[in-house]
């Protein structure tokens, strides 16, 4: 059994308190390192399962999830992104112009000479997450 | 400031090298726009780098090419070429051209250079005796060099005689070479380039010639030209020693002419040789009238180098805008290449100053000769000449009138590693570009003040090095040591995971054999403690270090793209194996060899695209894009495309894209080979090679080059006798044109060459670096790349032969192994829990009868039209 499959509640980024729990899909639907995309209503999120890999410390095995929209491209795409580390942090690029942003807080950490399309803030929303019974579920304001 | 009135009209007659210098840095400095410049030019081209004319045989006109073509387009820029200036009116202040023309001017500068001087030698107007100055010249020497071996029976020479040991007359020799015709140099002096070296230096000169295949003949008046007397074209030359030579052609390089005639008849002073005289501002008696390069008569003489020219427009520019800018006096200092052999000289090189010390060093074996001149105290520089090996100059000569560190001044003449010349401290006033004027402060400044930290970008930030490029060692060693001084390390690590640049990358993964991420990253990435063991905090990777493992384990051949941990490495086109565009959505091109398509091919196309509502255009590279298609949708639309004999183009991949062709040989009236034939079988060899940037080839059926085939890594060009390589051209941000690497090839000569090339490249790349920028930085540059994957200089080509024999043997098409596979098809859903559902956030409009994206103004006026599930049809 995965760190994954734990029952224990996993909070990633500002721990606000979600109104509904969705429930988005199993754990193993979701490649380690690559992102997939989640609809709930007109709300988009992007998935993110860490493997159980030590350079992650203690972000290793868990789930995260960020808000789909790049604010750079106002283009529903974060979950194409690719995941690595900055500085031990957990990240995920941005496919369409290459900012890099924390997956733990959302914090965008490299603006790459761009500024955010359409006046939307730079850094991204964070959803929290918990992974129980295989199934992952997402805390939505 | 904004001047706010018209500009002011300045007239440059003569569009040489100076010409164009001069309308250069009035372009760079004159930011108010207070002058229109218009240039007239004599011949029917733009201003061309005249000193290496010998380029053009190999290269042609791009190989001469000078400056960025865009000057000329610029608006307060008009360049008439092929409108000689007949006359000057300086009391209207007009000028008229040879159409009848009048043109107004404000300021009038005479650029109109020099004329190639043709000796009274009896016979000097005989059929076959040229002279070497123009573009016209040498293509008229080459026409009729290349006609007289076609009337000479196989295998009998060509015999040439250059009249003239100069530096022309040396360059004109080396064209001879190059033209495969026979060359003997006739000197009337002492010894070759009497102005620039020394007798000793001339000996060691003519035999290095002489070791080239040609011939030198120094003491010698040449008393007439007699004709042959079946021909009457030019057949023998006679001397006054009673000597005699049979030629076929003749180049006379015996000096040069200041073109100063329009002056005379204006009524300007002339000096005694010649030349329009003119004071340290470079403006004649006319206060309206100036006078740069070869035709203006400075400090009592005419100088023929493109230096002081330049120097002189300089001055103009800096006077026109009320700069208070004078000639500094010439700087006659040259530094060339001839058939091979390195000559330069600079200052004081027949050591006239009283006193003078000189210090010789020379290796007759080795052919090699150097000289220092020196203060009657051995320690001021005063000048020097060095022929076979010029390595000593670019340091020594900006130390022009220093005094040399160190106690003895020949440790700077003894070959490298025979002695340690002390280190060379450049004063900030040293003039390390000659060409363009660039001191050593300058160049540091560029470093420290203005945030340079390669070549490159001092190069663009000063124009050092941008002319001629003698310097450039030495402004590499300024950079260097500037960045040491000033803590920059220039660093080639990829990021912070990993220290090594990518071509250091590719070598460790591909020795030790390893074959994912993981391994790579615990053996390679940075944190690895000295045993080799995993340090804890080293990372996974990011954005910009996966995909170049990506790409170098495909290079490799580890499997497909999409295969295990590989897909997590893969940038997101790679990923979709599609093109992602600004609105989230993907375009899809299929590969179509050579740019040839089947009319069903075009209907299959056609369908697929309006099925699925997407918009397409036909690409620059001959093949057709269709865009709009949704992750979800690109499964469905590949299938069809697939089923219809179709497969991935790779447009979204650092890889080959296309190879352009043009009709060829199959088709065409003027098509000498099949280059579509050939494009075709290149694209299908090189489909799918991932390389560190995109690749483009081209191939022309013949020398007309529709095929644009020198704007591409690869360029094929069709010739009768097989094919023409180039390489390293690229259209994007920074055009260039591809070098000629090899000629007249056989195809599988060609397929041999292009294979090792493209495996060179993609093993010793750095990360994103295209062709050209790479054979920049190769050792030795396109000559050193010709040594690697041609002469095998580094025992290498059966490596790379064999890697790119894998390549082709295991090649796949990547979207039919997906359609193939389930897991992989897996990763093609819109939304992991609404797998099929459109992005409702997308949004379209109509124009020109097809759907784009809506932009934010569209989106929040509400006049869009369509939603992603309405899909627009025609």
């Amino acid at each position: 059994m995965s760190v994954n499959e734990l029952a224990e509640t996993r909070v990633a980024g500002e721990p606000t308190a979600p109104s509904r729990w969705e429930r988005a899909c199993l754990l193993t639907d979701l490649f380690p390192e690559r992102g997939a995309a989640a609809l709930f209503g007109d709300v988009q999120v992007a998935l993110f399962r860490l493997p159980d890999d030590a350079a992650y410390g203690g972000h290793a095995g868990r789930v995260y999830a960020v808000q789909n929209l790049d604010p750079f491209s106002a283009a529903n795409v974060m979950s194409r992104g690719i995941v690595g580390t900055r500085g031990g942090e957990p990240t995920v690029a941005a496919p369409v112009y290459k900012q890099v942003f924390s997956l733990a807080t959302g914090a965008c950490l490299v603006l790459a000479d761009k500024t955010p399309k359409d006046d939307l803030p730079a850094d991204l929303v964070t959803y929290p997450v918990e992974v129980r019974d295989g199934v992952i579920h997402v805390g939505l304001p | 400031m904004v001047n706010s009135g018209n500009p002011q009209h300045l007239v440059v007659i003569g569009g040489g090298m100076v010409a164009q210098r001069l309308v250069e840095a009035l372009r760079a400095r004159d930011d108010a726009g207070r002058y229109h410049v218009t240039v007239f030019a004599e011949e029917p081209r733009a201003p061309y780098d005249r000193v290496g004319l010998t380029r053009w045989f190999d290269e042609g006109p791009e190989g001469i090419a000078l400056g960025d073509p865009a000057l000329w387009a610029d608006p307060l820029v008009t360049l008439h070429t092929d409108r000689k200036i007949e006359s000057i009116d300086r009391a209207a202040k007009t000028v008229t051209d040879r159409l009848g023309h009048v043109h107004r001017y404000g300021e009038l500068v005479l650029a109109t250079g020099s004329s190639a001087a043709m000796p009274p030698i009896p016979g000097n107007d005989l059929p076959g005796v040229f002279v070497y100055r123009t573009i016209d010249d040498v293509a008229a020497l080459r026409g009729w060099v290349e006609e007289k071996r076609r009337s000479y029976p196989e295998g009998k020479p060509v015999r040439g005689a250059v009249i003239g040991g100069g530096l022309l007359g040396l360059e004109a020799a080396g064209a001879l070479t190059a033209l495969d015709a026979q060359a003997t140099v006739i000197e009337f002096g002492t010894h070759l380039m009497g102005v620039q070296v020394d007798l000793g230096g001339g000996h060691a000169l003519k035999r290095l010639i002489n070791g080239k295949g040609i011939g030198v003949r120094a003491e010698t008046a040449t008393s007439q030209m007699k004709p042959h007397r079946r021909t009457g074209h030019v057949g023998r030359l006679d001397f006054a020693d009673g000597g005699r030579l049979d030629v076929d052609v003749v180049v006379v390089a015996t000096g040069v002419r200041p073109r100063d005639e329009l002056g005379r008849a204006a009524g300007l002073p002339i000096g005694e040789r010649g030349g329009v005289v003119v004071d340290l501002t470079c403006r004649t008696e006319d206060p309206h009238v100036w006078a740069v390069g070869e035709v203006a008569c400075i400090e009592g003489r005419c100088l023929g180098l493109v230096a002081p020219g330049n120097t002189m427009a300089e001055v103009v520019v800096d006077r026109l805008l009320g700069g208070l800018a004078e000639f500094p006096g010439a700087d006659t200092a040259t530094k060339l290449k001839l058939s091979g052999v390195d000559v330069a000289s600079f200052g004081d090189a027949h050591a006239r100053t009283e006193d003078a010390v000189e210090v010789v060093w020379a290796d007759p074996v080795a052919g090699v000769y150097k000289k220092l001149v020196l203060s009657d105290d051995a320690r001021t520089l005063l000048g020097g000449v060095f022929v076979g090996d010029a390595g000593p100059y670019a340091s020594l000569r900006p130390m022009l009138g220093a005094e040399l560190p160190g106690d003895d001044p020949s440790a700077f003449l003894l070959p490298e590693g025979g002695g340690s010349a002390p280190g060379l401290e450049l004063p900030d006033d040293a003039n390390v570009c000659s060409c363009n004027s660039v001191s050593a402060g300058t160049i540091r400044g560029a470093v420290t003040e203005h945030q340079c930290t390669d070549v490159p970008g001092v190069k663009a930030c000063t124009r050092a090095g941008t002319t001629c490029g003698a310097c450039l060692p030495l402004v590499k060693k300024l950079v260097d040591t500037e960045l040491e001084r000033a803590g920059i390390e220039v660093s080639t690590a990829l990021c912070e995971h990993f220290e090594m640049s990518r071509a250091q990358l590719f070598d460790a993964v591909r020795v030790a054999d390893l074959h994912s991420f993981s391994d790579i990253v615990a053996r390679f990435g940075s944190g690895t403690t000295a045993d080799g063991a995993a340090a804890t905090a080293k990372g996974r990777g990011c954005d910009i270090c996966k995909p170049v493992v990506a790409s170098v384990l495909a290079s490799l051949g580890n499997g497909h793209i999409l295969a295990g941990e590989q897909s997590t490495l893969q940038d997101t086109n790679d990923h979709m194996l599609a093109n992602l565009q600004k609105d989230g959505t993907y375009s899809v091109v299929p590969r179509m060899p050579g740019g040839e398509v089947t009319p069903e091919g075009l209907i299959v196309v056609g369908e697929v695209a309006r099925d699925f509502g997407l918009y397409t255009k036909i690409t620059g590279g001959q093949r057709i894009d269709m865009f709009g298609a949704r992750v979800e949708q690109l499964p469905d639309i590949w299938r069809r495309l697939v089923d219809a004999g179709f497969e991935s183009g790779h447009a979204y991949g650092k890889s080959l894209r296309t190879v352009k062709s043009c009709v060829g040989s199959t088709w065409c009236r003027y098509g000498v080979q099949d280059s579509v034939g050939m494009a075709v079988e290149l694209e299908l060899r090189y489909r799918g090679l991932r390389s560190p940037h995109k690749l483009k080839m081209g191939v022309s059926g013949c020398a007309r080059e529709c095929a644009e085939a020198r704007g591409k890594d690869v360029g094929v060009i069709a010739t009768d006798k097989g094919w023409n390589i180039y390489v390293g051209g690229n259209g994007g941000q920074t055009p260039r044109h591809a070098k000629l690497l090899a000629e007249d090839l056989t195809s599988q000569e060609l397929l041999r060459t292009i294979d090792r090339f493209l495996m060179y490249y993609v093993r010793t790349a750095d990360r994103l670096q295209r062709t050209a920028p790479w054979i920049e930085e190769v050792d030795g540059g396109l000559d050193g790349v010709r040594e690697v994957i041609m002469e095998d200089s580094l025992g290498i080509c059966a490596d790379l032969d064999a890697a790119m024999a894998r390549h082709v043997e295991n090649y796949e098409d990547e979207w039919k192994a997906v359609l193939e596979d389930p897991e992989k098809l897996r990763r093609f859903s819109s939304f992991v829990n609404a797998p099929n559902d459109a992005d409702p956030s997308l949004a379209y409009v109509t124009e020109r009868g097809q759907r784009r994206p809506a932009t934010s103004a569209e989106r929040a006026s509400g006049v869009v039209i369509a939603g992603p599930k309405l899909e627009v049809r025609a």
